[in-house]
């Protein structure tokens, strides 16, 4: 009967379509989407790890990458991350308090390594000396006022003694990233930028450098925060997890930070 | 009573408007024969010409920024130049950024006057050439008389538009107080250092200034004062 | 002697002559719009820049293959169709732009003060005022008075009442005709109204399609047969000669042609005046004998010359010999016929109008 054929069939199509939108949901519950506001200093890490973090694991991530105060503006008013990976401490604390980040969930997930660097090999050797003798045109930092690199530069300038010097020498990048577009495109002859920025593979990809010891300047600490966006995401607990283990730990150091 | 901005905002309300005349001044001496030649060629190179000059317009800051970066740096051409010419290097130097804003507000100043020199057409010019004007006499007392409104729109869109430069003068500044900290780079280092209270401030300057200056081109109607 | 030997090719138009125009008087390019009039006069004045071949003033050379006088070198007036007139000045800065660049190079031989052209035009109260306040006509006269200023050597005048109503032309055209009559200087004129050409013009060269189909003194271009220009209504000729009696009664004037005589209205000349006077083919009839009992004034013999068509089949057109001077009138082909109208007939012509311009 004619019927009773189309009633079979209308039953198997929609028992299929339940099937699927069953097995669709049953996959987003077990490989779900992370969205991650990034340091712009932590780019090249960070691409690093995903790429791995996404082949070891079902989970994706989308990364948005920025100065850790946009990041920061852009979060305050409802930007759509769960995870924020920040070039300083002060900033995930802030939000800790304002309610915009998971409690508890806060830890440092790098340590910068600042570095006196220059585009041409040759140039920097005893870095110390070379900031004390001021024998260059121009010097880049990141701005102190943004960015814990440019915090840090003044730290160390002022540790050497050389700060009020150097002052009218002094050109400052918006971020890290800009710091060191100034010297790789040699318009300015050195500057202080982050180890990460400089290093490929474990190495000094070009130019010549002088890594500053950590005893010249503070930490810089880089805090990572779930925010509250992402408390329940399954793939924001996962790469904070990730994050913490031991293999993201070696990728981190192969960049040039320190570890706690 | 808090001042309503402090030194170091005035200081760089000060320089964005010093940074805007000189930007202004320039560009009309050289955005004037550009704007003509634009006029009254028939040249085969009229359009990449044109579209050269438009080409800020629908560019990326960030773009022209790093160019003028990598160009007028060490190895770059504009470097090697202005290097040679013992002029040293232009970047973080306050010409570096009226440079930098002569490229980027180029078209603010030659459309308007390109379309004031088209507008007067060819008859003004030929009567002059009758009445015995050589053709820069012409220029100078047909075409630039005529063509007035146009340098007019044409100098409060590229002043205007200067002030509100941000992104190339953040690639090639390098945010030095009173020589390239403009204006809007002030404000962006307010928000990045979460001081929203100076931003709103001097976002706000911005903001009114802005407005004032558009609302005094559109109300302003050449031929009103003319009868 | 202006001599031109000019080519200019576009796109579907080609400009060609090689013609000597003398440089006296008042001479009309006359021509349908299209017909290339107006590019030669911008060629004479260095307006065309695309325009090859040779032109010479006077002797001075201002083209040839090597040489080319910049339009601001060429000792010109031009005006132009629209008066063209600089918004930002005023009446007299007008007046004075061309006058105070002309006196560099012409401060000896300055034939023109720019107080006379404020004069010859008329435009003594409008000096003051800009452009945009001035109508139609009084712009044009502007123009004219702002091309005199600069004390030219040959003025160029393009279609100047072709933009004007007819009250505007009727304002100017009494100061054409006193430039005509003051000036000097040789005029080239650009129009296509017959009657413009036939109030001012001394020489006529007819123009078609960048061609020049005739040139040579006015009464004997318009009474030719043979030119596919075809006025229509306002076929006719014009006769120059001198008034020589006022008849007080019947306000009338006769003006002395050559050697025949027309009786005209009045129009306050002097005798002695030069007078010109324009005959319409349409208002000339032709007779056997003369006829007595008619209210025609104006009865004279006349030889026939030649016969020619005239726009309608209907009509035909027959040039005569009125005392040595050319005259045309307009017949039936019924009425040639039967008059027998054939070359060298001694015939009558009665005159129905005569306009003394």
């Amino acid at each position: 009967m004619p019927s009773i054929r189309r009633l079979c069939l209308t039953a198997s199509i929609v028992a299929a379509c339940i099937l699927a939108t069953g097995l669709a949901a049953a996959g987003a519950a077990s490989a779900a989407e992370a969205q991650i506001a990034v340091a712009a200093n932590f780019a090249a890490p960070m691409k690093a790890l995903i790429r791995r973090f996404e082949a070891d694991t079902d989970h994706s991530v989308r990364a948005s990458f920025g100065s850790t105060g946009k990041l920061y503006a852009q979060i305050k008013n409802g930007a759509p991350f769960g995870v924020l990976l920040a070039a300083d401490q002060e900033r995930p604390a802030l939000l800790e308090q304002e309610g915009l980040g998971v409690p508890g969930t806060r830890f440092t997930y790098a340590v910068g390594t600042l570095v006196l660097w220059s585009a041409e090999p040759g140039v920097i050797g005893d870095g110390a000396a070379l900031l004390r003798a001021g024998d260059f045109d121009k010097l880049a930092i990141a701005n102190p006022r943004l960015a814990p690199y440019g915090e840090a530069s003044v730290q160390t300038m002022d540790a050497l003694g050389v700060k009020a010097a150097l002052e009218p020498k002094l050109v400052m990048g918006e971020s890290i990233a800009q710091t060191y577009q100034f010297v790789a495109t040699g318009n300015a002859e050195a500057g202080l930028v982050a180890l990460s920025q400089v290093m490929r593979d474990g190495e000094s990809a070009r130019g010549s450098g002088w890594i500053v010891p950590g005893d010249l300047h503070e930490p810089i600490r880089q805090d990572a925060l779930i925010l509250d966006r992402g408390r329940d995401n399954a793939a924001v607990n996962a790469l904070f997890e990730y994050l913490k283990g031991e293999k993201a730990r070696a990728v981190i150091r192969d960049f040039g930070y320190r570890m706690d | 009573m808090e001042t309503l901005v402090s030194a170091a905002d005035l200081e760089a309300i000060i320089l964005t408007l010093r940074l805007a005349a000189a930007t202004t001044l320039i560009l009309f001496v050289v955005g004037t024969p550009i704007a003509w030649w634009l006029s009254r060629t028939r040249s085969r190179w009229k359009a990449p010409v044109g579209a050269v000059v438009a080409l800020p317009l629908v560019l990326p800051p960030s773009v022209l920024g790093f160019y003028l970066l990598v160009s007028m740096g060490p190895k770059g051409p504009v470097g090697w130049l202005t290097q040679s010419l013992g002029l040293g290097l232009l970047p973080f130097t306050f010409w570096g950024l009226v440079v930098g804003s002569v490229l980027y507000s180029l078209p603010f100043m030659v459309q308007p006057v390109q379309n004031a020199f088209e507008a007067i057409g060819e008859r003004p010019l030929e009567a002059a050439a009758t009445l015995r004007a050589s053709p820069l006499d012409r220029f100078f007392t047909v075409a630039l008389p005529l063509s007035l409104p146009g340098f007019v729109t044409a100098g409060i869109l590229t002043f205007a538009h200067t002030v509100g430069e941000f992104g190339v003068v953040l690639m090639i500044g390098g945010n030095i107080p009173g020589v390239t900290r403009v204006a809007s780079v002030q404000i962006y280092d307010h928000v990045e250092a979460l001081e929203y209270g100076d931003a709103h401030r001097l976002a706000a300057i911005l903001l009114v200034f802005s407005f004032l200056v558009l609302l005094a081109l559109y109300a302003w109607r050449p031929d009103r004062g003319r009868r | 002697m202006i001599y031109a030997d000019i080519r200019v090719e576009w796109p579907g138009f080609t400009l060609d002559v090689n013609e000597r125009l003398p440089a006296r008087g008042v001479t009309a390019l006359f021509g349908h719009s299209g017909s290339g009039k107006t590019t030669l006069l911008r060629c004479i004045a260095g307006l065309e820049h695309g325009a090859v071949g040779r032109l010479s003033f006077n002797g001075a050379i201002w083209q040839d293959a090597g040489t080319w006088v910049p339009t601001h070198r060429r000792p010109i007036g031009y005006v132009f169709q629209e008066p063209s007139l600089f918004p930002h000045l005023t009446v007299l800065g007008n007046l004075r732009y061309g006058q105070r660049r002309s006196r560099d190079q012409d401060t000896r031989n300055a034939r023109f003060s720019l107080e006379h052209a404020v004069e010859l035009l008329g435009i003594g109260h409008l000096l003051k005022r800009k452009p945009a306040a001035l109508s139609g006509g009084e712009r044009q006269r502007v123009g004219v008075a702002r091309a005199l200023a600069v004390s030219p050597r040959l003025l160029l005048m393009d279609e100047p009442l072709a933009a004007l109503d007819v009250a505007r032309k009727q304002e100017i055209l009494p100061y054409l005709e006193r430039l005509h009559d003051d000036l000097e200087i040789p005029v080239l004129y650009v129009s296509h109204a017959p009657d413009e050409v036939a109030r001012l013009a001394d020489h006529l060269m007819v123009m078609d399609a960048g061609r020049v189909l005739a040139s040579g003194p006015l009464s004997q271009i318009l009474s030719r047969l043979d030119l596919p220009i075809r006025l229509g209504e306002d076929a006719g000729v014009v006769l120059d000669g001198e008034v020589a009696e006022r008849d007080e009664r019947w306000h009338l004037l006769r003006v002395a042609c050559c050697s025949a005589s027309l009786w005209v209205r009045d129009t306050g000349a002097a005798i002695g005046d030069h007078a010109r006077i324009r005959i319409l083919a349409r208002d000339v009839s032709i007779t056997h004998a003369p006829k007595t009992g008619t209210s025609i004034l104006n009865t004279l013999p006349a030889r026939v010359l030649s016969l020619g068509d005239d726009a309608h089949p209907a009509l035909s057109l027959v040039k005569l010999d009125l005392a040595g001077s050319p005259v045309l009138a307009r017949v039936t082909r019924r009425s040639a016929e039967q008059l027998g109208l054939t070359p060298g007939l001694e015939v009558w012509i009665q005159i129905k109008a005569v306009a003394l311009l």
